[in-house]
C-alpha cells in the first residue's frame, strides 16, 4: 500500500488515533500471582515443591502400605536387604524399614512444621509487640527494650544446647522435641518480625494512615501484616528444614524420640554400628531422606525469596 | 576547531527476558577539544547508554554495540582491547557519576580513592602522589585537606562527596570528562555550586566536558553545545544559543516549554507538558521516534526517519518539517485538530 | 566505652545463663544419689550429699556454686570421682579446640573462595557447579556424612584411620565432615554478599579509573563484600561447637563435646552444668570478639556509638 504511494503524498497530518491502536498495554500482575508465577519458572523451587509433595504422600500413606508396622520385630527376618518381601529391607530386630523410615517422615514432618509454627506464633507477638512499642513513649521503648534483652539473651546461647538442656530434665516425647525446640527457636522469627516492623513504620503510607487516625489493629492488620507475610513465609521454609534437623540431631545423640518410635535421626544412629559390615539399607534410606527433606525445603525457601524479591537474585 | 571525541552511527542493544532493546539506535555527535558538550534528553532515551559506551563500562554479558565508531585522538575506541581500555580510562577519559552518595569505596579512605587512578596511570612516587591528591581536594574546594585525606566517604556530605569525585576525575588531568547527571542527587543549593566548580575548572584546566543530564537549567549554565537526544535518537544539536533561541525539532521546543520558567511580573507560567510517552524500544518506530505525541506529525513522519537538515553547519535537526513539502508547522498543527 | 558496655552485657549474659541452666538442673525431683541410697548405706549417700552440697538449701548451693565460678571452679564431677570438671575440661579442651578451629579455618577459607567464584561467574557453569556442592553440603548432615567418609576413605580405600585420636591423620574426617555444611553456609552467603557488592556504583567508579578487573575484584569488591560475612562468624562457632557432640561421638574423639554427651546419659548434673557454661562463655566470647573486629574492619561503625 505504502510503497505504491507516492512519498509527496504523506505530507499530510496525522491521524493521531493510529497511534492509540499500537499502544502497548502490559497487564498489571497483582503481587500474589507474580510470586507464583516466579516460582513457578524457577526450576529448582518447582523440584523442591514437587520432592516435598512425594515425601508428604509417602508419610502420610507409607507406613499402611505394607503390612508391617514400624515396631513389629521379626527375629527370622532381621538384617535383611531390600527385597520384594521387605522395599527398603529390615533391620537389626528385623522391623521394616519402608514401615519405619516414613514412619520417621511422619514425625519428623509433625515436629518441623508443629516447631515452626509455635515459633511463628511466638515470633509475631514477640516481634510484633517489640516492633510496635518501640518509639512509642517511655513506657513503649522499655517494653521494647526488655524484650529485645531477653531475645539477645537468648540469642547468645548456642540453639541446640538448650534444647539439649531442656531434654534432659523433660520426660522424652514427641511434645516435649517440639516445646524444647520452640522455647528458644522463636528468637529469631521475633528478631526479623520486629526488624520489618521498625521499617514499615517509617514508611510514608504508615505515617499516612496514623495521621489520618487510623487504629492500630487496622495499622497493623491492614498495613503491616501484608507488607511482612512475604519474608515470614520465606523464614518459615526455613525453620521447618531447621526443625527437622535439629530432631534428627538429637535423636542421632539419643535424646529424641525413644524407642520404639521410629525416627530418621534413630534409625541413622542405630545404623552407625552396620554401615562397616555392607548394610547399606539401613543408613541409606534415612539418610538420603533426611537430606532430600533438607534439600527440598532449601531450594522452595530460595526460590520463594527470590520469587518476592526479584532484585535479590539479581 | 579540532575535534576530541566523535560518535558516529552508533547501536547498542540490552539483551532482556523481554527480548532486545534498541536502547541507542545510531547516535552521531562530536565534542571538541576545549568545549562542553551537553546531551539532553528524558530517562531511558539513550544518553546515558552513550556515555557507558564511551567509557566501555557498558555490562559485557547483556549489551552489544551492533555497529559505530568512537573516534578519540585518531583511534576507533570500540576497537580497544580490555587493556588498552583501562590505560585509557582514568587518565585519558574520566568520569563523574551520578549519585555520590553509593559512587565512592564506603571503605576506602577519600585519599587512596583518588591515589588509586594516580597509581595506575603516572610514575609520581608516593610522596608526589600524595600532594597531588592534596592539591587536587583544595582545587575541588575542599577544605582542611589533609585531615579529609585519611576519612571515609561517610564522613562527608553528599556534596563533599560530589567534589571529592571531580577530584578522582580530575587526577591524571583527563582530555575528556565525562559527567553521567552529576548534580541529580544533590539538593538545589549544592547543585549551583558543583556547576559553577565544574565550569571554573573546565575554563582553567582547558579539559573538554561531555555532561548527560536531563536538566534544560544545567545545560544553559555550562554547555557550549548540546544535542537532544530521543528514543536512542539525536534529534538536534547545535550551540546553546541556537537550541534556546531557535530551536527546530518539535521535541525541544517541548523541552523548553517544559521548563518553569519565572515571568517579569513574577507569576509563574503554566508548565507545559509533553504528552504521552516515549515508544517501546523493544520495537521501536521505523519512522520519526517522536510521531506519537507530536502535534504536528505527518504521515511520512511514521514512515520513514528524516534526515538531519543543517540550519547553520553546526545546528542540525532531524525533522520532516524541514521538508520543503511540509507545510508551516501552525498549519500542520490547525490542520491536526480539526480532525 | 562501647567495648567496656559490651563487656559487662557479657558478664550479665554468663551470669544468666548459670543461673537458668542451674534452676534447669535442679528442677528435677530427688538428687542423682537417689538410686544408690538402696543400695549403698546411709551414712555414705550422706556424705556424699554433703561432699556436694546437696545438703544444703538450694539458694545457698546456688551461691556456693558462683562462688566457685568466680574463681573458675567449675566443681567435682559426680560420676568420675577422680576429675573434676575442671579437670574434664582441660582434658577435652585439646582435641575439640583443634578440631574445632581446624573445621573453622576449612569452613571460612573453602566457603570463600566457592562464594567468590561462584559470584565472579554469575549465571555461569562455575557458579551453578559451586551453588550444588553448597545446596548438598546445607542439606547433608553431618552424622550422615560422617559414616560416608569413614565407610569410603577409611573402611574402603584405606587413606585415613577409621577413628579416634591422636595423629594429624586422624584429624582429617572429623574435621571434613564437621566443616561441610558450615562451609556451604559461607559460600552462600558470600556469593550475594559478593553480588551485591559488585553491582554497586563504586565498582563503576573503579572501572571507569582504569582498574583492572582483578584490582576491582580484590581492592573493592572481596573487601566490601567480607564485612557481613564477619557478622557470620558468631552463629558459625555455635554450629561448629554443637556440631562437635555427634562428630566427637561417632569419631571416638575424647573431647568436651563427648565429654557432654556421656554426662547427659549419666545425668551427671555437676558436668552438664560446667560444660554447658563453659561452651556458652566460649560462644559469648566469640560474638565479643566478632563484634568489635566488625568494629575495626567496617569503618562505618565507631567503636562509640551502639549500632543496630
Amino acid at each position: 500500500m505504502i510503497e505504491q504511494r507516492n512519498e509527496e503524498d504523506l505530507f499530510h497530518p496525522v491521524d493521531h488515533n493510529r497511534f492509540k491502536q499500537n499502544e502497548i498495554v502490559r497487564p498489571s500482575i497483582g503481587q500474589f500471582r507474580e510470586t507464583v508465577t516466579n516460582i513457578l519458572r524457577n526450576k529448582l523451587a518447582v523440584l523442591g515443591m514437587f520432592i516435598l509433595v512425594i515425601i508428604t504422600f509417602f508419610a502420610i500413606f507409607g507406613p499402611n502400605m505394607v503390612p508391617y508396622s514400624y515396631s513389629d520385630q521379626n527375629l527370622e527376618a532381621k538384617n535383611l536387604a531390600p527385597s520384594v518381601e521387605h522395599w527398603f529391607g529390615t533391620d537389626a530386630l528385623g522391623r521394616d524399614m519402608w514401615a519405619r523410615t516414613w514412619y520417621g517422615a511422619r514425625i519428623s514432618l509433625t515436629i518441623g512444621i508443629a516447631a515452626a509454627l509455635i515459633d511463628l506464633v511466638m515470633g509475631l507477638v514477640v516481634g510484633g509487640i517489640s516492633g510496635y512499642m518501640a518509639g512509642r513513649g517511655k513506657l513503649g521503648d522499655r517494653i521494647d527494650g526488655f524484650l529485645m534483652r531477653i531475645v539477645e539473651i537468648l540469642y547468645g546461647i548456642p540453639y541446640l544446647l538448650v534444647v539439649i538442656l531442656l531434654l534432659v530434665v523433660m520426660k522424652p516425647g514427641l511434645w516435649t522435641i517440639i516445646l524444647a525446640l520452640s522455647i528458644t527457636g522463636w528468637v529469631g522469627m521475633a528478631r526479623i518480625v520486629r526488624g520489618q516492623i521498625l521499617q514499615l513504620k517509617e514508611q510514608e503510607y504508615v505515617t499516612a494512615a496514623q495521621k489520618l487516625g487510623t487504629s492500630h489493629g487496622k495499622i497493623i492488620w491492614r498495613h503491616l501484616f501484608p507488607n511482612m507475610i512475604g519474608i515470614i513465609i520465606v523464614n518459615l521454609t526455613f525453620t521447618i528444614p531447621n526443625a527437622i534437623f535439629a530432631e534428627s540431631f538429637l535423636s542421632f545423640i539419643g535424646l529424641g524420640v525413644q524407642a520404639p518410635i521410629a525416627s530418621w535421626g534413630t534409625m541413622a544412629n542405630d545404623a552407625l554400628g552396620v554401615i562397616l559390615t555392607g548394610q547399606w539399607w539401613r543408613l541409606f534410606f534415612p539418610g538420603f531422606l533426611i537430606s532430600l527433606t533438607m534439600f527440598a525445603f532449601n531450594v522452595f525457601g530460595d526460590g520463594l525469596q527470590d520469587a518476592l524479591d526479584p532484585q535479590s537474585s539479581d | 576547531m579540532e575535534r576530541l571525541l566523535e560518535v558516529e552511527d552508533l547501536h547498542v542493544s540490552f539483551k532482556t527476558y523481554g527480548g532486545e532493546v534498541q536502547a541507542v539506535r545510531g547516535v552521531n555527535f562530536h565534542v571538541n577539544k576545549g568545549e562542553v558538550l551537553a546531551i539532553v534528553g528524558e530517562s531511558g532515551s539513550g544518553k546515558s547508554v552513550t556515555a557507558k559506551t564511551i567509557m566501555g563500562l557498558l555490562p559485557k554479558k547483556v549489551s552489544r554495540i551492533s555497529s559505530g565508531v568512537v573516534t578519540f585522538e585518531e583511534d576507533d575506541l570500540l576497537t580497544y582491547s580490555k587493556k588498552e581500555m583501562q590505560k585509557v580510562k582514568g587518565s585519558k577519559i574520566s568520569l563523574i557519576s551520578q549519585d555520590p552518595m553509593t559512587s565512592l569505596n564506603p571503605t576506602m579512605k577519600i585519599g587512596h580513592q583518588i591515589d588509586e587512578s594516580l597509581k595506575l596511570h603516572t610514575d609520581l612516587s608516593k610522596m608526589e602522589r600524595k600532594s597531588r591528591v592534596l592539591e587536587l581536594l583544595t582545587l575541588v574546594g575542599i577544605p582542611n585537606v589533609e585531615e579529609r585525606y585519611s576519612q571515609y566517604p561517610h564522613e562527608l556530605s553528599g556534596g563533599m562527596r560530589q567534589r571529592v569525585l571531580i577530584a578522582v576525575a580530575l587526577a591524571c588531568e583527563p582530555q575528556l570528562i565525562i559527567a553521567d547527571e552529576p548534580t541529580t542527587a544533590l539538593d538545589v543549593t549544592i547543585q549551583a555550586q558543583i556547576l559553577d566548580l565544574l565550569k571554573d575548572l573546565q575554563q582553567r584546566l582547558d579539559t573538554s566536558i561531555l555532561i548527560i543530564t536531563h536538566d534544560l537549567g544545567v545545560v544553559a549554565e555550562v554547555a557550549q553545545r548540546v544535542a537532544v537526544m530521543y528514543a536512542g535518537v539525536v534529534v538536534e544539536s547545535g550551540s546553546v544559543e541556537e537550541i534556546f533561541a531557535n530551536p527546530n525539532h518539535p521535541y525541544t521546543w517541548g523541552l523548553l516549554g517544559s521548563i518553569p520558567k519565572q515571568r517579569q511580573d513574577g507569576a509563574r507560567e503554566r508548565l507545559i507538558p509533553i504528552e504521552g510517552t516515549p515508544p517501546d524500544l523493544f520495537s521501536p518506530p521505523k519512522g520519526c521516534p517522536f510521531a506519537a505525541r507530536c502535534e504536528y506529525a505527518m504521515d511520512i513522519c511514521v514512515e520513514k526517519m528524516p534526515d538531519s537538515t543543517y540550519l547553520t553547519t553546526d545546528h542540525a535537526s532531524k525533522c520532516w518539517l524541514n521538508d520543503s513539502r511540509a507545510k508551516k508547522p501552525k498549519e500542520v498543527a490547525m490542520a491536526g485538530r480539526s480532525r | 566505652m562501647y567495648i567496656l558496655k559490651r563487656f559487662l552485657t557479657m558478664i550479665v549474659t554468663i551470669w544468666v545463663i548459670t543461673t537458668l541452666t542451674f534452676i534447669i538442673m535442679h528442677s528435677i525431683p530427688g538428687d542423682p544419689f537417689a538410686s544408690d541410697a538402696d543400695v549403698l548405706p546411709e551414712e555414705v549417700v550422706e556424705n556424699m550429699r554433703e561432699k556436694y552440697n546437696l545438703d544444703q538449701p538450694l539458694p545457698v548451693q546456688y551461691l556456693l556454686y558462683l562462688k566457685n565460678l568466680a574463681t573458675l571452679d567449675l566443681g567435682p564431677s559426680i560420676e568420675s570421682k577422680t576429675r573434676d570438671v575442671n579437670t574434664l575440661i582441660a582434658d577435652g579442651f585439646p582435641a575439640s579446640a583443634l578440631l574445632g578451629i581446624q573445621a573453622l579455618v576449612i569452613a571460612i577459607v573453602f566457603g570463600l573462595i566457592l562464594g567468590i567464584v561462584a559470584a565472579l561467574n554469575h549465571n555461569g557453569l562455575l557458579d551453578y557447579l559451586s551453588m550444588g556442592v553448597a545446596i548438598i553440603g546445607i542439606s547433608v548432615p553431618s552424622f550422615i556424612l560422617a559414616p560416608l567418609l569413614i565407610k569410603y576413605f577409611a573402611v574402603d580405600w584405606g587413606l585415613l584411620p577409621v577413628a579416634s585420636w591422636g595423629s594429624w591423620e586422624h584429624t582429617v574426617l572429623p574435621s571434613v565432615a564437621l566443616a561441610t555444611a558450615p562451609l556451604a553456609i559461607v559460600a552462600r552467603f558470600m556469593r550475594s554478599s559478593m553480588l551485591e557488592v559488585m553491582n554497586q556504583d563504586y565498582i563503576k567508579t573503579a572501572d571507569a579509573k582504569g582498574v583492572s578487573t582483578i584490582g576491582i575484584v580484590i581492592k573493592h569488591g572481596i573487601r566490601n563484600a567480607l564485612i557481613p560475612v564477619i557478622s557470620f562468624i558468631g552463629p558459625l562457632v555455635a554450629f561448629l561447637l554443637t556440631g562437635t557432640f555427634v562428630i566427637e561421638k561417632i569419631f571416638a574423639i575424647p573431647g568436651i563435646g563427648k565429654y557432654f554427651v556421656d554426662s547427659i546419659f549419666n545425668r551427671d548434673f555437676p558436668v552438664i552444668l560446667g560444660t554447658t557454661i563453659f561452651f556458652s562463655a566460649i560462644l559469648i566470647v566469640t560474638l565479643f570478639i566478632v563484634d568489635i573486629s566488625y568494629r575495626l574492619v567496617d569503618p562505618r561503625i565507631k567503636l562509640s556509638s551502639k549500632g543496630e
